[in-house]
């Protein structure tokens, strides 16, 4: 294939952050909003044609009969270490690269036009196009890299482009503050990342994904005999690898920046906090999931964080009152969910079902950054119409914005999983290889599924039924409406992707080993998980359908477990505790008393007495010459007297 | 009467007190300069007398008072161009006035 | 043995050092104080001589006595009155700068005692210097030959002709 169009995939977002962010601010608002949008509707054009064409065109260089090949389009060395290590910039395209390249620039352009409307007047309009380019741009490089230290280049620009747009609204505390702790909170989880690659690299000389996953008896073989605190080296190297996916993934026990990283303008978090940069460390799994194969402690570890995660996350989501927090909430849950299938795709280093869990994961993945996406840009507009976050404010909307609510509630059956929407499909696969994997992990998955169709529809219910506030009253004489066609566009384009993605046939275009794979839908899986998700739906619909007393009996029913989910288990307390009380009172004071005191004191000492000395003898410096000439001629006597008696 | 290496340094030495005296005692920059050059003066001489008698073929001694006869040339017209400076600010060229650097 | 003549003249020349010397510092009108420095280095010249020093008496002569005695007689005309005399010492300050000049005599004359043995050497015998090894001294570099210090005495006198021309010109 030839170069260009990959290069352009990458240049285009790059000048465009270059051009909005050096010449934004002589530019109109609606140029640079234009210029954002035609640049990534290019990158849209281009990275579709790249795909389609490597799953479609049946070029030797992509597919080997019905084998999908891995195919490096170019790979500059960049800097040349030793003839194995050399730190390289390049394309790779393989099956979920691909996919990559069709969902970031979809879910990215809608964001670009949707953002038209939402951030319509906005300050710093131009400087946000120019971030959002600039994300685009980190991960498109980040997925099509060809090498893990590539991959960790934009891994770290993805966070620092995430940084910069949840601090967008830069003149509020709470943004601020939000943007610190994600960077921070990803920066600490990156540390790990960092190591892992490192010991990755040390064993095999090399940092290409290629010979890695091509060979991954190679790579075990490098680690042979190592091995520290009762694990092999290679699974160390793999966790703390995860570890990186962990802080980027939003999993426990570093989840706690997503939360908050809501602060951020409601399309970024559509964007980058639910369709694309989050789920970069399920991306990383995949990417290396041959190595992980061959350590299933390291799947192991994989699939308990995610269903530890998945279940927390969605108990929090049941009794949180911000919509955008609940779907943050939900984000996590169903990032957990991809995780869990990667954990389960194999055991005793053989993919189960042929890989069922990773091709599930992938699908799962894809859908679910459409109806995420959709949910949140649904989000978006109910907030720009009520002006409030939190649904308390809300009720009643599905008279006044019937796009909207249309759109949404499309977006939550799909993330409960029902026949026919995107979800349903995907999910089905997540829960059949977790059954295939073990009945506990199947059962615990489902579990998690059914809380996510209950808070999802206790959103929706919530939201658009419940009770209608006055809201002639509170927004003086204007009543809440659909938003412009910027933005209801993106509304209806998602939504009818996701109705219609569970039908791609994704099995033949994604999978584990690249051989194609026969998705039979399994309906006592599936037939037993919608069951379950309808009968958590008719719950939410009792609850929440008509405004009543029922929620608050409930909740004070069990007053501290609805309190401890609606604090999020205190995880923000416990982190402020280890921070605040440990390290900051335990050891930074101490060792800060020390410096000012101990260190600062000796040398203020110093100055102190220098200070005094020369002030008890600065009446020497009189100016008289004579005087001089006396102390002179003294030290002179002195020393030839005591010269004399040395000598004598 | 043999002459020997004492008899030129005595009156060196009370040459060189007499600057001693004339620094300590006189006011006049001028005067002091002068007590100064008696000094540098008696300086020289010891280093002629011992070159002269405790090692006749060499000649460091004597290139020491050569050199220290252009330096003591070249500090005395330093010295009076600042004291003439001094007078030309202050009218008076005493020691005991000039304690200061800049006025 | 030294021959009389010699002698007398060694005596001569202690003599006025000594006496000059002490009249020098002594006297209180300024300008007499130069001129008995100007007998004061004629006397040194006179014993460079005596020494066989012949170069370095006549650049004692032309150096001291015309150039630098020349100096302070200019710079005395022009800082003082005629007739000014300076104040009588007062006896405090003479007896303070006896002290002084006393403690350094004592210093040296311990000095010289520490080192008895070199102090009675007679006069040994010497060709004088000539020209031409004078020369060679000066401008050499090897052991015993002073070109550097020659150089670097020739920038000290021209920096110190501009400082001297910085300091006292008019402002």
């Amino acid at each position: 294939m030839d170069i260009t169009i990959p290069i352009l995939i990458l240049a285009i977002p790059l000048f465009m952050f270059l051009l909005l962010g050096l010449a934004g601010v002589k530019m109109s608002h609606k140029l640079a909003g234009t210029l954002g949008t035609l640049g990534m509707g290019t990158v849209l054009v281009l990275s579709y044609y790249t795909a389609f064409t490597y799953y479609f065109s049946g070029n030797p260089e992509f597919i080997d009969g019905t084998t999908r090949l891995q195919a490096v389009i170019f790979n500059h060395t960049w800097l040349q270490f030793t003839p194995a290590l050399a730190i390289r910039i390049g394309f790779l395209l393989d099956p979920i690269s691909a996919m990559m390249l069709i969902v970031i620039p979809t879910i990215s352009f809608m964001v670009h036009v949707y953002s038209l409307g939402y951030m319509h007047g906005e300050k710093g309009f131009q400087r946000y196009y120019a971030f959002l380019s600039l994300f685009s741009f980190s991960m498109l490089g980040l997925v099509v890299a060809t090498n893990i230290f590539q991959m960790y280049i934009f891994w770290e620009l993805v966070g620092a482009s995430s940084f910069l747009l949840i601090g967008f609204f830069y003149t509020l505390p709470s943004a601020v503050s939000a943007c610190k702790k994600a960077f921070i909170v990803t920066r600490f989880a990156d540390l790990g990342f960092l190591i892992g690659i490192l010991v990755l690299s040390y064993f095999t000389h090399h940092l290409d994904f290629l010979p890695m996953t091509q060979n991954p008896q190679a790579v075990l073989a490098s680690f042979e005999g190592v091995t520290f605190l009762g694990a092999s080296g290679l699974t160390w190297a793999l966790v703390l690898i995860f570890t990186g996916g962990m802080g980027k993934s939003a999993m426990l026990p570093l989840h706690i920046w997503l939360p908050d990283a809501m602060e951020g303008p409601t399309p970024v978090s559509a964007l980058i906090h639910a369709a694309t940069m989050v789920v970069a460390g399920v991306y990383l799994v995949a990417r290396l999931f041959p190595l992980y194969m061959l350590e299933d402690a390291a799947l192991m570890f994989i699939t308990v964080v995610g269903a530890a995660t998945a279940f927390y996350a969605a108990m929090v989501a049941c009794a949180q009152i911000d919509i955008k927090r609940i779907l943050a909430f939900s984000t996590i849950s169903q990032i957990a969910f991809m995780m869990v299938s990667l954990g389960v795709a194999s055991k005793n280093n053989v993919a189960i079902h042929e890989g069922l869990g990773y091709m599930a994961s992938m699908f799962h993945l894809f859908t679910h950054a459409m109806f995420k996406a959709l949910l949140f840009l649904g989000a978006g507009s109910l907030i720009h119409a009520v002006h409030s976050n939190n649904y308390t404010a809300m009720g009643g909307l599905r008279k006044y914005m019937p796009i909207t609510h249309i759109t949404f509630l499309i977006g939550c059956l799909a993330i409960a999983g029902i026949w026919p929407f995107a979800g349903f499909f995907s999910k089905d696969e997540i829960l059949s290889a977790c059954f295939a994997n073990g009945t506990f992990w199947g059962i615990w998955m489902m579990m998690v599924a059914a809380m996510t169709a209950f808070y999802m529809f206790r959103m929706y219910f919530l939201v658009f039924w419940w009770d209608n506030p006055d809201y002639e009253k509170e927004h003086h004489g204007h009543l809440p409406h659909d938003p412009g066609f910027a933005m209801t566009f993106p509304l209806i384009f998602l939504g009818i992707v996701s109705i219609i993605a569970g039908f791609i046939p994704f099995g033949q275009l994604v999978t584990f080993d690249g051989h194609e794979y026969h998705i039979h839908i399994d309906w006592s899986i599936a037939g037993l998980s919608m069951g379950v998700a309808i009968l958590s739906i008719a719950f939410s619909a009792w609850l929440y359908m008509k405004k009543n007393d029922k929620p608050q009996r409930m909740a004070d029913s069990c007053r501290w477990l609805w309190t401890a989910a609606n604090r999020r288990f205190y995880w923000d307390e416990i982190y402020l505790f280890i921070t605040r009380r440990i390290i900051f009172d335990g050891i930074c004071k101490p060792i800060a008393w020390f410096d000012r005191h101990i260190i600062d004191g000796t040398m203020d000492g110093f100055a102190y007495v220098t200070n005094k000395a020369s002030y008890a003898i600065r009446g020497f410096q009189s100016g008289k010459v004579q005087m001089y000439i006396w102390w002179y001629l003294i030290g002179a006597v002195v020393l030839g007297i005591i010269t004399a008696i040395c000598v004598l | 009467m043999d002459i020997t290496l004492i008899w030129y340094l005595v009156p060196a030495i009370v040459m060189f007190c007499c600057g001693v005296y004339g620094f300590l005692t006189r006011r006049n920059m001028i005067a002091m300069l002068i007590s100064l050059e008696l000094m540098l003066n008696a300086v020289d001489i010891n280093f002629v007398v011992f070159n002269r008698y405790l090692f006749p073929s060499s000649m460091e001694g004597w290139m020491f008072t050569l050199f220290g006869i252009a330096i003591a040339a070249a500090e005395t017209a330093l010295a009076i161009a600042i004291i003439i400076n001094l007078f030309r600010v202050s009218k008076n060229i005493d020691v005991r006035d000039a304690t200061k650097m800049k006025n | 043995m030294e021959s009389v003549g010699s002698t007398i003249f060694y005596w001569i020349i202690a003599l006025s050092i000594v006496i000059f010397s002490v009249l020098t510092v002594t006297t209180r009108k300024i300008l007499r104080a130069a001129t008995y420095l100007l007998f004061v280095l004629f006397a040194t010249a006179a014993l460079y001589f005596k020494l066989d020093y012949e170069f370095l008496g006549s650049v004692q002569i032309a150096v001291y006595a015309g150039g630098i005695v020349v100096l302070f007689v200019f710079a005395i005309l022009l800082t003082t009155h005629p007739g000014d005399n300076s104040k009588q010492l007062t006896s405090r300050k003479k007896l303070l700068g006896l002290v002084g000049a006393l403690a350094t005599a004592g210093a040296c004359a311990w000095a010289l005692c520490s080192r008895s043995a070199d102090l009675f050497t007679s006069l040994p015998s010497m060709a004088n210097p000539s020209m031409h090894r004078i020369g060679e001294a000066m401008l050499g570099t090897a052991y015993g030959q002073y070109l550097l210090p020659f150089e670097a005495v020739s920038v000290l006198l021209l920096a110190c002709i501009i400082g001297g021309v910085v300091i006292a010109r008019k402002r």
